[in-house]
C-alpha cells in the first residue's frame, strides 16, 4: 500500500491526537497565541469535528503587549468558526499582585504569561490546554510528550515523564492535576508553512512583508512601534521592509528583513534559512535552558 | 523554486538505541550536521556550551541532550526528537537514552518508529544493553535494524574488528530478532560512513548511513481487511445538521469506499457505508493511516471503543483472555491479581495478571520460569484477564489492535507495554 505525503500522514496524526484529547477530557481548551502554529492546530481540530462545532473554547492569554494585528485576526477567526474565547489578562495578575512586572530596557512580559495561564485554566476548570508548540522548535521541547501531565502546581517533571508507547494516550490524573497536549508535536516550521500552503488557510498581516518602524537590538530587529519599549539613545529608528517568522508578545519577536509577499515566498525565504524560527525570540536567549525552565513551572 | 514537489514527500520515523557512551547522540549531532541541517543559531549555542564545559572540541551531543540535568551528566535521560530532511525523503529521529533506568524512554522512542539505529561501541562489541534494546526492538515489531559499529577510529578502523563485532551480533540476535539486520562501520565523531562514505576504510562497499537511510525499503501491511478503531462519535445537532450521525477514528488497516458493507465489533452489527469525509471534504475512499469520519446507512449502536470492520473479510479475533509479551517500565513491580487499568487502542478496560509464563533473563537469554513478580525494565511472557473482552489482533499483524498498557489505578502511572502474541491458553 502507497504511504501518506508527510503533509498527510501529521494532519491524520494531529487529528487522531485532538480526538483523543476531547474523548479523554472532561473540559479541554486550545491556547490560540494568534501565531501560525495555533491557527494551524485550531483548523486542524475544526477538520476533526466538523461537522460538528469546535469542542474546545480557545484560550488566549493577553500580555496587554500584542501586535494589534493578532487580535483583529483572533477576533474574526472565533466569529468565522462560532467557538468560544476565553481570554486571561496579566494585567490582571500585575494588579491583583500576583506578578511584579520586569523592570529595563529589555523588560518582557512573556515570563509573567505563566501566573495568568495558571490562574486562567484553574478558574475555568480547563484539565487539558493544547498548544502549538513544536519538538523541532526548541531542545527543550524535543524531549515532551504528546500528553504531558502537569502537578498541582502546574508543573512539568521532564526528569520523570510517563512512558508513552505506539499512539495511545494516558490522559489519568488526580484532582487539581491537569494535563498539556501537544497535537503538533512531529510537524516542523516547514511543514506548517507547506501545509498553510496546500490548505489556503489565511493568516494575519504580521507574516507577510509589511512596511515597519524598527529599532535593532541585541543583532535583531524589534518593532518601535510601542509605547511601552523603551529604547536607548543609540538605538535609531529605521524604517524598513520586514515580516515575523513567529508571533509573540511584541517586546520580544524579533523581525525578519525579507521580500515575502506570498505563502511560496515564504516557503523559499525558510528552504534557504540558516538561523531557526527561534532565533529571533528574545525569550530563549535568556539562559542556555530559558525554555525548559520556564516549562518547569508551568510555561505554554 | 518549485515548492510543490516538496509537498509530496515520505515520512521516516527511526529510533537510536544502544548502551551508554555508544555515542547515539553524537551519531545524530553529525547526521544533522553533515546534512547540514544544523542552523547557525543552534551551532553557536553548542559551540559556546562545549567551552564552558571545558571540551576541546565541538561536542555534537550538545545539539540533542536539552535538559539540564542532561547537559550537567552528559548523558541521554529522555527520548528527544529531531527532524530533517534531505530531497529523497524526511526523517523524525527518536534519540533515546542508553541507560537501563531510562530503558522506559527508550521503549518510547522506539514504538513508533519503522527502524531503528542500533550503537556497538568498537572498542567494546555487543554488551548486555546492545542485546536489550535489540530484543525490545524486536518484540515492538520493528522490521529493519542497522546496526552502526561505531567509534572505528578507535579501533584503527580495522576490519576485523567490523566482522568479529558483525558475527557476535548475529549470533546473539538469531533466537529472537525476525528483523532485516544491515551493518555499517562508522565514526561518528569524525564523520566516517554517516553522511559522507569514508576514505579510511575501503575495504567497506556498502552504504554510508544517510544513503541507506534515503533508500532503505519499508514494507507497509498489505492490503487487508478495513479496521478502524471508533474514537468519537461525531453529532452536530445543529439546525443544517439535524441528524447527522458521523463515527470519527484513524484506520489502522486496509482501504474503506462509500457502499462497502461493514461491521461492528464487539456487537456484530452491520450495515452500509453512506459517506467518508476528512473535515468539509467528502471522499470517495480512505486509506490505512487517515482520520475519517464515515456515516453508515443503518442507526446502530456504536460507541468509542467499538471497532468497525469490512464485513467480508476475517473478523478481528475477541477474547477477555490474551497471551502477551510484556515489558514493565516503573519500578513499582508488576503483583499478579492486582487490578490495572488497561488502554488498548480507544477502549479502556480493567485488567488482571493471571500469570507470569516465563521471565527473559537478558544476560543468559533464557527463559525463567516460576517467577511470580516483575519490576522495571523485565521482560517476560504473561496471560492477562480483562473485564470486557477485547477486541484484537496479534501485535505482529496489527500494531494498533495487538497492543496496550498498564496504567497504575494508584498513581495514575503507565506501568507497562503489552504485545498481544498469538499463543493457546
Amino acid at each position: 500500500m502507497e504511504q501518506l505525503s508527510h503533509l498527510k500522514e501529521l494532519e491524520a496524526e494531529s487529528i487522531y491526537i485532538l480526538r483523543e484529547v476531547a474523548a479523554q477530557f472532561e473540559r479541554p481548551c486550545i491556547l490560540f497565541s494568534g501565531g501560525k502554529d495555533s491557527i494551524v492546530l485550531t483548523y486542524l481540530a475544526y477538520k476533526a469535528f466538523y461537522p460538528a462545532k469546535l469542542p474546545f473554547p480557545l484560550v488566549h492569554i493577553d500580555t496587554g503587549h500584542n501586535f494589534p494585528e493578532t487580535l483583529t485576526y483572533r477576533d474574526a477567526l472565533v466569529e468565522k468558526l462560532g467557538a468560544d474565547l476565553v481570554v486571561g489578562y496579566v494585567q490582571d495578575s500585575i494588579d491583583q499582585g500576583k506578578v511584579t512586572e520586569e523592570k529595563g530596557y529589555n523588560a518582557s512580559r512573556n515570563k509573567l504569561q505563566t501566573v495568568t495561564l495558571l490562574d486562567t485554566l484553574a478558574e475555568h476548570k480547563f484539565d487539558c490546554a493544547c498548544g502549538g508548540a513544536r519538538r523541532d522548535e526548541e531542545k527543550a521541547r524535543a524531549k515532551e510528550r504528546i500528553f504531558s501531565h502537569r502537578d498541582e502546581f502546574g508543573q512539568w517533571n521532564p526528569k520523570n515523564q510517563r512512558p508513552e508507547l505506539w499512539d495511545i494516550y494516558n490522559a489519568k490524573k488526580d484532582m487539581g492535576e491537569h494535563f498539556r497536549a501537544f497535537p503538533i508535536s512531529n510537524w516542523t516550521e516547514m511543514d506548517v508553512w507547506q501545509y498553510i500552503y496546500q490548505e489556503g488557510i489565511e493568516l494575519p498581516s504580521l507574516y507577510y512583508t509589511h512596511k515597519r518602524r524598527c529599532f535593532m537590538r541585541d543583532g535583531q530587529w524589534l518593532s518601535a512601534d510601542p509605547p511601552f519599549i523603551p529604547r536607548r539613545d543609540s538605538e535609531v529608528v529605521q524604517e524598513l521592509e520586514v515580516r515575523c517568522r513567529t508571533i509573540g508578545d511584541v517586546t520580544c519577536t524579533g523581525l525578519t528583513l525579507s521580500h515575502a509577499h506570498r505563502i511560496e515566498d515564504i516557503i523559499t525565504e525558510i528552504a534557504a534559512s540558516r538561523i531557526t524560527e527561534r532565533g529571533g525570540r528574545a525569550d530563549d536567549k535568556r539562559s542556555e535552558t530559558a525554555m525548559e525552565d520556564r516549562k518547569k513551572q508551568g510555561y505554554f | 523554486m518549485d515548492n510543490k514537489g516538496y509537498l509530496d514527500m515520505k515520512l521516516l520515523r527511526f529510533s537510536t538505541a544502544g548502551s551508554v557512551d555508544d555515542g547515539k547522540s553524537t551519531l545524530i549531532g553529525r547526521l544533522l550536521y553533515d546534512s547540514k541541517s544544523i542552523f547557525e543559531d543552534q551551532m553557536e549555542e553548542a559551540e559556546k556550551a562545549s567551552k564552558s564545559r571545558g571540551n576541546e572540541d565541538l561536542n555534537l551531543a550538545l545539539l540533542t541532550d536539552g535538559l539540564r540535568a542532561e547537559r550537567e551528566q552528559g548523558i541521554t535521560i529522555d527520548v528527544a526528537y529531531r527532524y530533517f530532511a534531505t530531497p529523497k525523503r524526511k526523517f523524525i529521529i527518536a534519540d533515546t537514552p542508553g541507560h537501563i533506568q531510562y530503558t522506559r524512554n527508550m521503549v518510547t522512542g522506539a514504538s513508533t518508529t519503522d527502524l531503528a539505529i542500533i550503537l556497538v561501541d568498537a572498542r567494546h562489541g555487543v554488551m548486555e544493553q546492545t542485546v536489550r534494546h535489540s530484543w525490545l526492538v524486536s518484540l515492538l515489531g520493528i522490521k529493519e535494524i542497522v546496526v552502526c559499529i561505531n567509534k572505528m577510529d578507535l579501533v584503527d578502523f580495522s576490519e576485523e574488528v567490523f566482522d568479529k563485532i558483525k558475527a557476535e551480533y548475529l549470533a546473539m540476535a538469531q533466537s529472537f530478532c525476525k528483523a532485516h539486520i544491515s551493518f555499517i562501520p562508522i565514526s561518528a565523531k569524525l564523520g566516517d560512513n554517516v553522511v559522507n562514505p569514508s576514505a579510511n576504510m575501503p575495504w567497506y562497499d556498502g552504504k554510508a548511513l544517510l544513503e541507506y537511510l534515503e533508500t532503505v525499503k519499508i514494507e507497509r501491511s498489505a492490503d487487508e481487511g478495513f479496521r478502524m478503531c471508533v474514537q468519537w462519535v461525531d453529532r452536530p445537532i445543529s439546525p443544517k445538521w439535524p441528524d447527522f450521525r458521523g463515527y470519527a477514528g484513524r484506520i489502522c488497516q486496509g482501504i474503506v469506499k462509500v457502499g462497502d458493507r461493514i461491521m461492528v465489533q464487539p456487537s456484530g452489527l452491520s450495515s452500509t457505508v453512506t459517506g467518508i469525509m476528512i473535515g468539509e471534504q467528502s471522499l470517495e475512499q480512505a486509506v490505512c493511516g487517515q482520520s475519517v469520519v464515515i456515516t453508515l446507512s443503518d442507526d446502530i449502536d456504536i460507541s468509542r471503543g467499538d471497532v468497525i470492520t469490512a464485513a467480508d473479510f476475517r473478523q478481528p479475533l475477541d477474547s477477555s483472555v490474551v497471551s502477551l509479551d510484556v515489558c514493565w517500565l516503573r519500578p513499582e513491580q508488576l503483583v499478579l491479581g492486582k487490578r490495572y487499568l488497561i488502554r488498548h487502542a480507544t477502549q479502556e478496560v480493567q485488567g488482571v495478571v493471571k500469570e507470569i509464563s516465563y521471565k527473559v533473563n537478558i544476560s543468559t537469554m533464557e527463559k525463567e520460569t516460576g517467577v511470580t513478580s516483575l519490576t522495571m525494565n523485565d521482560i517476560a511472557r504473561i496471560v492477562l484477564k480483562t473485564a470486557q473482552p477485547l477486541v484484537y489482533e496479534n501485535y505482529q499483524d496489527n500494531r494498533t489492535l495487538g497492543s496496550l498498557i498498564f496504567i497504575d489505578p494508584g498513581t495514575n502511572d503507565t506501568v507497562g507495554a503489552g504485545m498481544i502474541v498469538n499463543e493457546e491458553i
